[in-house]
C-alpha cells in the first residue's frame, strides 16, 4: 500500500522465550482511526508500546511516515501516547501538565499560555489551567492526557485503553467526543481496546489480535459481516456455528450440508472450499427469523424454542433443531401474544451465511 | 444497644493502652533525666534536685572547643547527608527500575550495616586507613558515617521509588524529554519529599554517631567525641549534660520533621494510581 502512514512489517517480539508478537504485518493509513482489538494478553498493548518506542522489536521493522523506527528512541518519535492510567504528573498543575512537551520549542510564556488555552477549549475544560492534577476526576484526567499529547501536534496519537477506567455512562460520552475530536484534528489514532463494542463504534478499521498473532484487519462492517476465521467470528458479536461439509454440484451450484440445518444452497462466490471439505457455517443470531407459519422464501428449518430472554426491544430465543446438540441463538422481535414455547419455523437468507474453514 | 464501641478493629482495649504507656515510659524516662539534671544547680547528679539554673548552658556557650566540635560535626553531617542521599537515590532507582539478578540479596547487602556492629566497621576501617597510610581526619570520619547512613538513606528513598508509577517516566519520554530531563522534571520532583527526609535523617545520624568517630577521628573531634573527652572531668559533667540535652532536642526535631516530610504525598499517590 503506497499511502500507508504507519507500516508494520514482519514484526516479532520475544520476552525471553515467550513470543508476545508473532510475525505481524499491517499498514495504517493517514488520518485513520485504527483499533487494535483483542482479549488481554493478546499482544495489542505490546504492539502499541513498540509504536511508541517503549518496547524494541525483536525483528521486523516499523515505519512511520516512511522513516524506519528501530533506532529512534521514544523522545524522538513523531507519536504521542495517552496512557491507560493517564500518567498525569501529580506535582504539576493542569497548565504545566499540558505544556510539558513544549520546553524544547523555545516559546515565550505568553505563546505557551495561548496554546494551552486553545487545548483547554478543545477538550472543553476552559479555565482549568490552575487546577492541581490531584483535584481532577477520571474523565477530566483523560482529557488532560489527550490535550498534553495533542498540543505537540503528533503525526500519530496512541491510546492505550484510555476509556477502561471510566464508568459506563462517561465512557460512552467520551467515545463520542473522542471520535469527534479525531475528525477535528485529523491525526491518525491508534487505539487499543479489549471492548469490541467500543472498537466497532469508534474505528475506521480494526485489527483483531489473539495470542500475539494478527487474525484479521478490516472495517467494523467487514469484521462483523465477513469474518475470515472462527476466532474473529466468535470474538466480534455473538455467532452460531454449525459443522458442515461442502457439496459442489457441478460448476453452477454450491451447497453445504450443515448439522441441524440440512443442505443450504450457497452462492458460489462465498464458497472457496473444495468439494467434500469440512467447514464451519456461521450465522449471527439476528440473521434468523422466527414464525408460526412456514415462510415461503429463504432456507427454512423447523425448531422448538427452549429458553428465552426478554430484552425489551427484542428477545433472545434458544431454539432446538434436530441434528444439533446446542440450541441455536436467535435474536428476534418479541413474539407478542404468543407462548414462547412450542414448534415454529426458523428461516434465514442463504446470503447471510458465512462459510469458514473448519 | 446504645453503647458505641466503635468498629471491630478500632474498639478500645484498656490493657493495650496501659501497655503502650508503660512501654513509652520505660523507653524515654531515663533519657529525660539528662535534661532534668542539666538544669540542676549542683555539679553532682543526684536527688534531691537543688534548684534551677542555666549556668551550665551559659558555660557551654562561652567555651571555644564546643563551637569547634559543633562546626566539625555540622560539616561532616552535611557532607555525609548529601553524598549518602545521592547514592541512595541512585540505588533506590536502580533497585526499583531495573531487572537485576539477585535483587533481594543486593538490598539485604545494602542494608547490612544496620546489623553489623559499628565497632567492627570502625576497627576494620581504622586498619584499612593505617595500611593505606591515610592519616585520620574528618574525611575518614565522614567515610565511616557514610557506611552507617547509606542504609537509612536507601530505606527512606525506596518506598518513594516503589510508589512511583513507571508510566510517569514513559510519559515524559513520550512528550519528548530524554533521560536527563525526565529525571529532573519528573522523577526528582516526585521523590523530593523522600530526598529531604533522607538528608535530614542522614545528617542526624552522622551528627549523633560516636563509635565510627571514636576510631576514625584525627585531631578535630566531632561533638560526641568532645563529650566523650569531657567525661574524664567530673566538674565538667553538668555542661556535658547540657550539651547532651541540646543534641537530644535537635535530633528529635530533625527526625520528627524528616518523618513528616517523608510521608508527604505518599497516600495521595496511592489514590492517583489506584
Amino acid at each position: 500500500m503506497s499511502d500507508a502512514f504507519i507500516s508494520i512489517q514482519n514484526v516479532n517480539k520475544y520476552f525471553g522465550t515467550f513470543q508476545a508478537i508473532e510475525e505481524i504485518s499491517m499498514d495504517i493509513g493517514k488520518g485513520e482511526f485504527f483499533s487494535l482489538l483483542g482479549a488481554s494478553g493478546c499482544g495489542k498493548t505490546t504492539l502499541l508500546r513498540m509504536l511508541a518506542g517503549f518496547e524494541s522489536t525483536s525483528n521486523g521493522e516499523i515505519f512511520i511516515d516512511g522513516q524506519p523506527m528501530s533506532d529512534v528512541p521514544p523522545h524522538h518519535r513523531p507519536v504521542n501516547m495517552v496512557f491507560q492510567n493517564y500518567a498525569i504528573f501529580p506535582h504539576l498543575n493542569v497548565r504545566d501538565n499540558i505544556a510539558y512537551g513544549l520546553r524544547k520549542m523555545k516559546l515565550s510564556r505568553a505563546e505557551k499560555d495561548a496554546m494551552v488555552e486553545e487545548m483547554l477549549d478543545l477538550i472543553a475544560l476552559p479555565g482549568f489551567g490552575k487546577r492541581k492534577a490531584t483535584e481532577l476526576s477520571g474523565g477530566q484526567r483523560q482529557r488532560i492526557a489527550l490535550a498534553r499529547a495533542l498540543i505537540l501536534k503528533p503525526k500519530v496519537l496512541l491510546l492505550d485503553e484510555p476509556l477502561g477506567a471510566l464508568d459506563k455512562k462517561l465512557r460512552e460520552q467520551m467515545q463520542l467526543e473522542l471520535r469527534a475530536l479525531q475528525r477535528q484534528v485529523g491525526i491518525t489514532f491508534v487505539f487499543v481496546t479489549h471492548d469490541q463494542e467500543e472498537a466497532l463504534t469508534l474505528s475506521d478499521r480494526i485489527a483483531v489480535m489473539s495470542g500475539g498473532k494478527l487474525l484479521q484487519v478490516d472495517t467494523p462492517e467487514g469484521l462483523y459481516e465477513a469474518p475470515q476465521n472462527r476466532e474473529v467470528a466468535g470474538f466480534i458479536g455473538n455467532m452460531n456455528f454449525f459443522r458442515g461439509i461442502v457439496r459442489r454440484n457441478g460448476a453452477s451450484m454450491g451447497a453445504i450440508e450443515a448439522e441441524g440445518l440440512g443442505t443450504i444452497e450457497v452462492p458460489l462466490d462465498r464458497l472457496t472450499q473444495a468439494n467434500g471439505a469440512p467447514v464451519d457455517v456461521a450465522l449471527r443470531p439476528e440473521k434468523f427469523a422466527l414464525s408460526r407459519e412456514k415462510p415461503t422464501n429463504g432456507h427454512v428449518v423447523s425448531g422448538k424454542i427452549g429458553t428465552s430472554a426478554y430484552l425489551g426491544d427484542r428477545s433472545h430465543y434458544y431454539v432446538h433443531v434436530d441434528g444439533k446438540a446446542d440450541p441455536v441463538a436467535v435474536s428476534a422481535p418479541n413474539m407478542v401474544g404468543q407462548t414462547n414455547s412450542g414448534d415454529l419455523w426458523l428461516s434465514f437468507s442463504p446470503d447471510s451465511v458465512v462459510v469458514l474453514d473448519a | 444497644m446504645s453503647r458505641d464501641t466503635g468498629t471491630y478493629i478500632k474498639r478500645p482495649n484498656r490493657a493495650l493502652q496501659f501497655y503502650a504507656m508503660a512501654f513509652l515510659t520505660v523507653l524515654y524516662v531515663p533519657v529525660l533525666f539528662i535534661p532534668m539534671f542539666s538544669f540542676n544547680d549542683s555539679i553532682y547528679v543526684r536527688f534531691p534536685l537543688e534548684g534551677f539554673t542555666l549556668q551550665w548552658y551559659v558555660e557551654l556557650w562561652n567555651r571555644e572547643p564546643v563551637w569547634a566540635a559543633l562546626g566539625n560535626s555540622v560539616r561532616v553531617g552535611a557532607v555525609v547527608a548529601v553524598i549518602s542521599t545521592i547514592l541512595g537515590v541512585i540505588a533506590a532507582r536502580a533497585i526499583t527500575r531495573y531487572r537485576i539478578p539477585g535483587k533481594s540479596a543486593l538490598v539485604t547487602f545494602i542494608m547490612m550495616p544496620l546489623v553489623i556492629p559499628g565497632i567492627i566497621f570502625g576497627v576494620s576501617l581504622l586498619v584499612l586507613m593505617s595500611r593505606l597510610g591515610i592519616s585520620l581526619s574528618l574525611y575518614t570520619v565522614s567515610l565511616g558515617h557514610l557506611i552507617v547512613c547509606l542504609p537509612f538513606a536507601v530505606a527512606t528513598l525506596l518506598p518513594r521509588f516503589e510508589g512511583f508509577d513507571p508510566s510517569m517516566e514513559e510519559a515524559s519520554a513520550d512528550l519528548g524529554e530524554n533521560g536527563w530531563w525526565t529525571f529532573w522534571r519528573v522523577t526528582f520532583p516526585m521523590v523530593m519529599p523522600g530526598v529531604v527526609a533522607s538528608l535530614l535523617l542522614s545528617f542526624t545520624i552522622s551528627f549523633d554517631e560516636f563509635i565510627m568517630a571514636f576510631f576514625l577521628t584525627g585531631t578535630d573531634p566531632t561533638l560526641p567525641m568532645y563529650i566523650w573527652g569531657q567525661l574524664r572531668f567530673p566538674q565538667e559533667f553538668p555542661s556535658v549534660l547540657a550539651l547532651s540535652s541540646l543534641i537530644l532536642f535537635v535530633s528529635f526535631i530533625l527526625v520528627f520533621v524528616a518523618q513528616r516530610i517523608g510521608r508527604i504525598g505518599l497516600n495521595d499517590n496511592a489514590i492517583i494510581e489506584g
